[in-house]
């Protein structure tokens, strides 16, 4: 669906007014369309000879990691660059922490130094929350412990567009570890915002129940997840479950729920393969499968590139988007 | 001590069932009189006209922090925080560093606890050395020092046999085994009520039958050795009935809930608020409608704070890591005004029941009455004054509480223990 890329304004109405993102839980359907839109305006950039513009030119963004995510910084680092600002990558170590030196410690350091945007992964739900609260600096969630992951949503969000060319109506199954997952949550919250009916598929220890009181199909059939759906959504499956006792091994895993070709054939033709990142091949996915035709996964990669430009963009409070690229 | 003549209020004791306005003679520590129109004859007159004069209240579970984390409480801003609360003596409970396990620990607590002569104060003594739930502490020697009830809280006892042998032991002793009620192996590192909002947090949850599975556990343990139970600060509509059950069968069971369970749901914690940070967790509006059924029909005994004071930095910090635990001492009345008067669930007299009269035979403390004769511990109560939670004023180090702007009717304008004034809200404003 090439056709609104190339328009270089965006459609949705709302206006952006927050100052940071957070999580896709309390955005509107409207500001997840503008920062999709916003996006799309960037993917066409990244596709001319020269790829930066100066939207955010004298500003400093930070990209604040406490857990260890090589492909999520670097998008983000890139994004930034690309957007001309001046990026610091501050990777902070379980051990300092220990030390006694707190989140918020760390963070009136770098407000000591007037950073503009600083984006926030860390293992703990809430932590971006936590320096929301104190912090002048916009920030940026790039994924907190289980609770959400906005930026891997969008892209996933703006790739389902891309792709089929629309989000409603869709069916959209999100199999595995759902109870840990920040991606399944803000992908719940983007996709049904958005008008997808989304089905999460796991054993019940991984789903937990309350999530059907969030308007999904839970099912803890694989076949029943993958029959309708025109897209399906993999998560990693982490070896800790199993010494968790929520699944008995990683083997049985992946025997009643791993997604291999004799699976995908029971699938409608043209269905989308998505993964977040990085793979357990021949756990949650087979090889065949993830690198198959219906695998959209290195576009993923590609669009968090542009969904990246747009969210730093739109925190940014820079003018607008079509003033800016005109 | 001089003598001192309160006048005017409105004498609530449900001890001896009295309810109407009479005048109290205080005499060398002691309630002297109680009639309508005592005489002054020399007493220092005390105007508590408009005002409620209660058994001072009594908290059978506070944490002082004191020994080994003064930098969140010391027993003089603790005790200084449960006057201004309206209570006359707090039980502290025995998580400190070094825990309350030994005779020495426990002397110094009740010592530094004299020379403050504020509130009184009692220790609640470690079942287990260190409170580690491995050995059982010297159970004879901890009483002998003035111990009102033993207890692991902040940790469950776990392990099932050693539960059994301290129920049966301290029955020597007729005193309480007070047990945190909650299952390690199924909160399992949880952080907050097992629900759709934990979920939705990605928060790992802490499901109500980590404590139900315990406290049914430790009931057909007191049923089995004859001990008794007091459960600390209930928080699951199951625990209640399983109470309730096993009060019906004789068990010897007691038990007490917190204002904030009371008052609060897990909904409190939205946007990741560590102020609502607590163990047990607050739960479902189905659990605290529960609480305030069994506070109602007798099943729950008492109602008691768990003031657990933290310092700002240790709950600045990520959800999980923060601690669990609030300041409770000063907002404890003006929470059970709004959250049991108003909706009319309980009567003044029954209020008082629940905050004084029961916690002090639970604790078997002197307090509870106003009988002539017995210690003068009283609180005076302006009911009708309405007041903003600014933690920023209490007197507690703990500036943390889940209440903080509301408006709460309801406050103790004196604080009066062994016929001293030890709070006097007139010094405030
Ligand atoms: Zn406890
Ligand atoms: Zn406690």
């Amino acid at each position: 669906m090439p056709s609104t890329a190339t328009t270089s304004r965006p459609t949705a109405t709302a206006a952006w007014t927050r100052r940071h993102l957070l999580g896709l839980r309390e955005l509107s359907a409207d500001e997840i369309r503008l920062i999709l839109n916003t996006a799309a305006s960037f993917r066409e950039i990244s596709l001319r000879p020269i790829k930066k513009v100066p939207a955010l030119r004298g500003q400093t963004v930070v990209n604040l990691f406490f857990e260890p995510s090589t492909r999520t910084r670097t998008s983000f680092e890139l994004a930034a660059k690309r957007l001309s600002a001046d990026v610091m990558n501050i990777a902070i170590q379980a051990s300092s922490v220990a030390k006694g030196e707190t989140v918020l410690d760390t963070v009136r350091n770098l407000e000591a130094l007037k950073v503009d945007t600083i984006v926030v992964r860390h293992a703990a739900a809430g932590v971006p929350h936590l320096i929301a609260r104190h912090a002048n600096a916009s920030i940026v969630n790039a994924g907190d412990g289980a609770h959400e992951h906005p930026t891997q949503a969008l892209l996933d969000c703006f790739t389902i567009q891309e792709k089929l060319g629309r989000i409603e109506g869709l069916n959209v199954s999100i199999i595995g570890d759902i109870g840990h997952s920040r991606v399944a949550r803000s992908n719940l919250w983007g996709l049904t915002k958005l008008g997808a009916r989304v089905t999460v598929c796991g054993p019940p220890t991984l789903v937990p129940p309350t999530i059907a009181q969030l308007g999904v199909r839970v099912t803890h059939r694989i076949e029943d997840a993958i029959r309708e759906a025109d897209v399906l959504m993999l998560l990693r499956i982490q070896h800790e479950r199993q010494e968790a006792k929520l699944v008995p091994s990683i083997r049985e895993y992946r025997l009643r729920y791993g997604i291999d070709r004799e699976r995908l054939a029971r699938a409608k033709s043209g269905v989308l393969i998505m993964h977040p990142g990085p793979i357990n091949r021949g756990v949650e996915l087979d090889s065949s499968v993830a690198d198959g035709p219906y695998s959209v996964i290195l576009d993923q990669v590609t669009n968090g590139l542009a969904v990246r430009m747009a969210v730093l963009y739109l925190v940014s409070g820079a003018p607008e988007v079509s003033e800016e690229l005109g | 001590m001089g003598k001192v003549l309160i006048t005017g209020g409105r004498v609530i004791d449900p001890s001896t069932n009295r309810d109407g306005v009479f005048d109290i003679l205080i005499e060398r520590g002691k309630i002297a009189d109680i009639q309508p129109n005592i005489p002054a004859n020399g007493a220092k007159p005390l105007d508590a006209r408009g005002r409620l004069v209660v058994p001072g209240f009594i908290d059978l579970h506070t944490h002082l922090r004191q020994p080994g984390r003064e930098d969140s409480e010391t027993l003089e801003t603790g005790l200084r925080a449960a006057a201004r609360g309206g209570f006359t003596a707090v039980c502290a409970m025995p998580n400190t560093e070094p825990a309350i396990d030994t005779r020495g620990v426990a002397d110094f607590i009740h010592q530094e606890g004299q020379r403050l002569g504020l509130v009184a104060v009692r220790a609640v003594g470690a079942v287990t050395k260190g409170r580690q739930g491995a050995e059982l502490t010297d159970f004879g020697e901890l009483f002998d020092a003035g111990c009102v009830a033993l207890s692991d809280d902040g940790s469950p006892v776990m392990d099932g046999l050693l539960m059994r042998r301290a129920l049966e032991y301290a029955r020597v002793f007729e005193r309480p085994i007070i047990q945190h009620a909650e299952d390690l192996t199924l909160s399992a590192g949880g952080v907050a009520h097992e629900g759709l909002l934990s979920m939705t947090l990605g928060l790992p949850g802490i499901p109500a039958e980590a404590e139900s599975v315990m406290v049914a556990r430790d009931l057909a343990l007191a049923e089995l050795t004859s001990g008794w139970l007091h459960l600390a600060h209930l928080s699951s509509a199951r625990s209640v009935e399983l109470v309730r059950q096993a009060k019906r069968r004789g068990v010897h069971v007691t038990c007490e809930v917190t204002p904030h369970h009371l008052a609060l749901t897990h909904e409190a914690i939205e946007g990741f608020n560590t102020d609502a940070k607590v163990n047990p967790p607050l739960r479902a509006e189905q659990d605290r409608l529960a609480l305030i059924e069994g506070l109602r029909d007798g099943t729950i005994d008492c109602i008691a704070t768990d003031h657990a004071p933290h310092a700002d930095w240790e709950k600045d910090a990520e959800f999980a890591a923060a601690p669990f635990g609030i300041a409770g001492l000063e907002t404890a009345l003006g929470v059970c005004v709004r959250t049991l008067l108003e909706p009319n669930h309980l009567t003044w007299p029954q209020l008082i029941e629940k905050l004084s009269v029961k916690p002090a035979a639970i604790a078997n403390l002197p307090g509870g009455t106003l009988k002539p004769g017995s210690e003068a511990n009283l609180t005076l109560i302006d009911p009708d004054v309405s007041w903003t939670v600014d933690p920023q004023r209490f007197l507690s180090k703990c500036r943390r509480s889940p209440f903080v702007g509301w408006t709460l009717r309801g406050r103790v304008t004196h604080t009066i223990v062994k016929g001293g004034v030890v709070y006097s809200g007139d010094a405030e404003s």
